[in-house]
């Protein structure tokens, strides 16, 4: 079983090095799908099958906006290599932030033991055994994002109405109060 | 080992992040760390032989010895990880229609481009 | 995209409605198997984007007008923020599960879970018409830029 989740992230990281290595876009966009796709089949693998869905539905509307936001607007490809000094500015960060990630993984707790063994009353041990009666629904996953976390889920209803919101905003005609569409149905 | 894997995918996203300067690879850059911190979160919250934490009939009616929660993977992260795509997904999509408009405006996507028309603009 | 082939447009006509039902699905089935309101509604809206990309905007208005789709966007957000509102003025807690103690049902059941069923319809109202406002938006701009730039091509073919 790690041996399979090992092989998914080996694919996920040479995807990786391939959407910012290569110069043409469209490539790019491709393998980041393929990052996309990996992270799904990780997901079902490792018994979550509603984010599988959700990854993989959500991957595709991001290579359609990626697409319209390249192809769509004549972008074909990109110029140019890395330069050197931003390639070393990179690197140091990365080195940085490695070791220090390295050294606190001593306290991670090993892979296939989950946190909520750990912990004595871990709050998932409480909705796994009493979620059937207290909220009422077989998929512990939705009753604790609907039931016991419901607000969390209000301030995430909150973000995508507010960045669709901005989004919209942004898409003004220049110097006009509203979408050219809405000035259409306004004319008739 | 998966820890490491997801750290390194994370990091090479951080490195394209710093280190492009084309905006849509930019872009490309925060959609990958994006996918690797939800499969961390996800693999932190994963036990050996786990199910999915979804009842059905068969496992309602289980015996005593061979407790569901005993045997059921920890559904507090996915329910995370779950409002966590949904956003990146918004995120993603602002990030796409504010780079459209800098390519209305300024013409390329070339960052540094882009920099010297804002100094000529404003000299 | 302006020349839309013959196949593409009429199989879209067929497979969209398809997609659609799947969508209230998955929405619908929240509770008891995998899905919810988040990847339902973005099933929903990709019914729509389908109909979009294959048969052009015009025809995309027709099957969800832009007036409505900010409007029901709204309407979700609304509603879901009046289910928590609503346990608040049952019994003085926010947000708690008021559905679900006036009339629990039988577990595995379609009507049981108390008010995840509304919730998930709500959010995935409000998630499909937010992501067909975006998708409709930037295919928007897309078009008023096609017509500012002619004749400037980034496109470098070798």
């Amino acid at each position: 079983m790690e041996y399979l989740l090992v092989f998914i992230l080996i694919f996920m990281i040479m995807a990786a090095v391939i959407a910012l290595w290569t110069d043409e876009l469209l490539s790019a966009v491709i393998a980041v799908g393929a990052v996309g796709f990996g992270a799904s089949t990780a997901f079902l693998l490792l018994g979550a099958p509603d984010l599988a869905i959700t990854q993989i539905v959500v991957e595709v509307v991001t290579l359609v906006l990626l697409i319209k936001a390249t192809i769509g607007v004549g972008v074909r490809t990109t110029s140019g290599s890395l330069s050197a000094r931003r390639a070393a500015q990179a690197a140091a960060v990365v080195v940085l932030l490695l070791s220090y990630i390295i050294v606190s993984f001593r306290a991670m707790p090993p892979f296939g033991s989950s946190v909520m063994e750990r912990i004595a009353d871990a709050p998932s041990i409480t909705y796994l055994e009493e979620g059937l009666d207290l909220a009422g629904s077989a998929n512990h996953v939705m009753s604790v994002l609907l039931d016991f976390r419901a607000y969390d889920t209000l301030g995430e209803a909150t973000i995508i109405f507010t960045a669709v919101l901005g989004a919209l905003l942004l898409m003004r005609k220049k110097g006009g109060k509203s979408l050219d569409i809405e000035q259409k149905e306004e004319k008739e | 080992m998966v820890y490491l894997l997801c750290i390194l995918l994370l990091m090479v996203g951080l490195f394209g992040l710093i280190s492009q300067k084309n905006l849509i690879k930019i872009i490309l850059s925060i959609v990958i760390i994006e996918s690797a911190v939800n499969l961390f979160f996800v693999l932190a919250g994963y036990r050996d032989d786990g199910i999915a934490p979804i009842m059905t009939e068969r496992t309602a009616q289980l015996p005593e010895s061979v407790r569901f929660a005993g045997r059921a993977v920890d559904p507090l992260p996915q329910a995370m990880v779950l409002t966590s795509i949904v956003i990146g997904l918004a995120f993603t999509a602002l990030m796409v229609t504010m780079a459209l408009r800098i390519y209305d405006v300024y013409g390329t996507y070339d960052i540094r481009e882009i920099w010297k028309k804002r100094d000529k603009k404003s000299k | 995209m302006k020349n839309r082939s013959l196949i593409v447009s009429k199989i879209s006509r067929w497979v969209a409605p398809v997609i659609f039902v799947f969508g209230i699905y998955v929405i619908m089935y929240g509770h008891l198997s995998p899905g919810g309101g988040f990847p339902g509604g973005v099933i929903l809206s990709s019914a729509f984007i389908l109909v979009m990309l294959a048969r052009g905007r015009d025809e995309a208005l027709h099957t969800l007008p832009f007036g409505l789709a900010k409007e029901l966007d709204a309407v979700g957000a609304l509603l879901f923020l009046l289910l928590a509102w609503t346990g608040l003025v049952l019994s003085g807690v926010f947000f708690v599960n008021f559905l679900h103690r006036i009339s629990p049902g039988e577990p595995m059941r379609l009507w049981s879970g108390g008010f995840i069923l509304p919730g998930n319809m709500a959010i995935g109202l409000k998630v499909a018409a937010s992501l067909f406002l975006v998708m409709f938006a930037l295919s928007a701009l897309r078009i008023s830029n096609n017509e500012e730039n002619e004749g400037e091509d980034n496109s470098t073919e070798g």
